[in-house]
C-alpha cells in the first residue's frame, strides 16, 4: 500500500511541479513588464493596470481558474483547453501566471522604487542609457531587494497549486485526498503534507543561498 | 577662449523660481567655487550643466559648442544626450557608487559600456579591456587607492568612496568636471583626503566647478568664485577678493556666518 500510494503520491508531485515552474518561468517577466507599466509615465496605461492589478488581487484564485478554465468553453463554441490532463494543466499555469505576475509586479516595483534615485543620476552623468542604468546598475540592486518578499510568494505559490485540484488536475493535494475518498484512509494526507514540507524546505535553503550570495554588497 | 559659457539661465520648480537668470563664463584650467546658504540654487545649476535637470530657459555652451538652448526645442536623442553630459563629470555629495562592483569595476564600468559599441570593440576586446583596466588603476593610484582597488564600495571609509567616484568621474576624461559639495557627506576627519585630491587636481590645471561650504578650501584652490543667493549670482570675481573682502552686504553677511563658526 505505502508504495502504491508513493508513486501516485509523485505522480502527482510531478504535476505540480509542472504548474509551480511554469507558472515561475511566465509570471517573472510578465511581472517585471507590469512593473514597468505602473511606473510608465503614461497616465492611462498606469490607471489600466492598477485596475486590473485590483482585480486580479482582489478575488480567490480559485475563481479565476475556475473562469480560465470552464469559461471559454461556455462564451465560444468550443473549448480552447484540451480536455485531458494537459488541458487543465495549461489552463491553470495561464491562470496562475496572470495571478502571480500582479503580486510579483507590486514586490518588483517596490524594488526598482527602493534603489536610491542617485544611482540612476550616477549611471546618467557617466553617459549610460536608460537600459544599460537598468541592467547594469538597477537590477542586481533590485533582485537583493525582493529575494525575502519574493520567497514569501514563491513559497505561497507551492501550496496554491492545490488549488487546480478545482478543475480537476491531478496534483499532489488531489492525489493524496483520492487514496481517503477510495480507500477510506487519511495517512496519505499527512504524507502529502511531507511532500509540500521537503518542496518548501528545499526552497527555503535555496532562497538562503541566493540572499548569501548577494550579501557580498550593501 | 572660455571653455564653458552659462547665459541667463532660469529654472522653476512647480512655481518657485531656484534659479533667475544666471550667467557666467570659465577659462579652460580654471577652477570655479560656488558658494551660498542652502537653497540657494547652487546644486540646482551644477544639475542643470550635468542634463540632470532641464533649464526653462537659458543656453549652455561648452568649447562653443551648444549643449542646451532653450529656444531650440529639437528633441535630442539618447545618443545626442549621452555626447553632451560627457562634457562633464559629475561627483555627487554621497559618492553614489555602485555598490555591486569594486572600487576597480565602478571606474571601469562606464568606459567599458562605451567602447563595447565601437566597431573594433570585438577584433581586439581583450586588449580594450586591458587598456580600461590600466588606465583605471592608474586613477585610483592617483587617489591613494592602490591598494584598494578590489574593495566594495561598503568596505570604504567615505572619504575612500569619494575619492573612488572621483576617479570615476575622471575615466571618462571630462572637459569640465563638477563637484556637489564633495565632502558635506563625511566625517570632519575625511574631508582632508578628499580636499587634498581636488588640490592636487587644481594644481595639474584640471578645469572644475565646485560647489562647497568649505570656505577656506575654495579661496586658496578656487580662480573664481560665485556667490549665489536666493537663485541669483550675487558677487562673482577672483576667489581670494571675494572670500576676503566681499562688496555685497549679502556676501558679507554669509561670509561671517562662517568666520564666526
Amino acid at each position: 500500500m505505502f508504495l502504491s500510494v508513493s508513486v501516485q503520491l509523485l505522480n502527482g508531485l510531478l504535476t505540480t511541479f509542472k504548474i509551480f515552474a511554469l507558472t515561475l518561468v511566465f509570471a517573472l517577466p510578465l511581472g517585471l513588464i507590469l512593473a514597468f507599466g505602473c511606473m510608465s509615465k503614461l497616465k492611462p496605461l498606469r490607471y489600466i493596470l492598477q485596475v486590473f492589478i485590483w482585480i486580479v488581487r482582489g478575488t480567490p484564485l480559485m475563481l479565476q481558474l475556475i473562469i480560465i478554465f470552464y469559461g471559454p468553453g461556455l462564451w465560444l463554441s468550443h473549448n480552447i483547453w484540451s480536455g485531458n490532463e494537459a488541458g487543465r494543466i495549461t489552463a491553470t499555469v495561464v491562470a496562475f501566471s496572470i495571478n502571480y505576475a500582479c503580486y510579483f509586479s507590486v514586490i518588483f516595483r517596490g524594488g526598482i522604487e527602493g534603489v536610491p534615485v542617485g544611482q540612476k543620476e550616477a549611471g546618467e552623468v557617466l553617459g549610460m542609457t536608460k537600459s544599460q542604468i537598468f541592467f547594469k546598475v538597477t537590477l542586481l540592486q533590485m533582485i537583493k531587494r525582493v529575494v525575502p518578499p519574493m520567497s514569501n510568494e514563491i513559497i505561497t505559490l507551492v501550496k496554491d497549486t492545490s488549488l487546480a485540484r478545482i478543475i480537476a488536475a491531478y496534483e499532489l493535494t488531489f492525489a493524496g485526498y483520492s487514496f481517503m475518498k477510495s480507500d477510506g484512509i487519511t495517512w496519505p494526507l499527512f504524507y502529502t503534507g511531507v511532500f509540500y514540507l521537503l518542496f518548501v524546505g528545499i526552497l527555503t535553503l535555496l532562497f538562503n543561498y541566493i540572499e548569501k550570495k548577494l550579501s557580498y554588497f550593501r | 577662449m572660455a571653455i564653458l559659457e552659462v547665459s541667463n539661465i532660469t529654472k522653476k520648480f512647480h512655481n518657485t523660481s531656484v534659479l533667475k537668470d544666471i550667467s557666467f563664463s570659465l577659462e579652460k584650467g580654471n577652477a570655479l567655487a560656488i558658494i551660498g546658504s542652502s537653497g540657494s540654487g547652487k546644486t540646482t545649476l551644477l544639475r542643470c550643466l550635468n542634463f540632470l535637470e532641464t533649464p526653462n530657459s537659458g543656453v549652455i555652451k561648452v568649447n562653443d559648442e551648444v549643449l542646451f538652448d532653450s529656444n531650440n526645442r529639437k528633441k535630442y536623442s539618447d545618443r545626442e544626450i549621452r555626447e553632451k553630459r560627457l562634457h562633464f563629470g559629475m561627483v555627487f555629495q554621497n559618492f553614489n557608487l555602485f555598490p555591486q562592483y569594486t572600487a576597480l569595476e565602478n571606474v571601469m564600468l562606464a568606459e567599458e559600456l562605451i567602447a563595447k559599441e565601437s566597431s573594433d570593440y570585438k577584433s581586439n576586446s581583450k586588449e580594450i579591456h586591458e587598456k580600461i583596466k590600466e588606465h583605471a588603476i592608474e586613477l585610483l593610484t592617483m587617489m591613494g587607492l592602490k591598494d584598494r582597488v578590489n574593495h566594495y564600495p561598503h568596505q570604504l571609509s567615505g572619504g575612500q568612496q569619494q575619492r573612488v567616484a572621483i576617479a570615476r568621474a575622471l575615466a571618462l576624461k571630462p572637459d569640465i568636471l563638477c563637484f556637489d559639495e564633495p565632502t558635506s557627506a563625511l566625517d570632519p576627519e575625511l574631508t582632508g583626503e578628499v580636499l587634498k585630491v581636488i588640490r592636487s587636481l587644481a594644481s595639474q590645471k584640471t578645469t572644475m566647478i565646485i560647489v562647497t561650504h568649505e570656505m577656506a578650501f575654495a579661496r586658496d584652490v578656487a580662480d573664481s568664485i560665485i556667490f549665489m543667493d536666493d537663485g541669483v549670482i550675487v558677487e562673482q570675481g577672483n576667489a581670494h577678493d571675494v572670500i576676503e573682502n566681499p562688496k555685497e552686504e549679502r556676501t558679507k553677511q554669509f561670509l561671517s556666518r562662517y568666520s564666526e563658526g
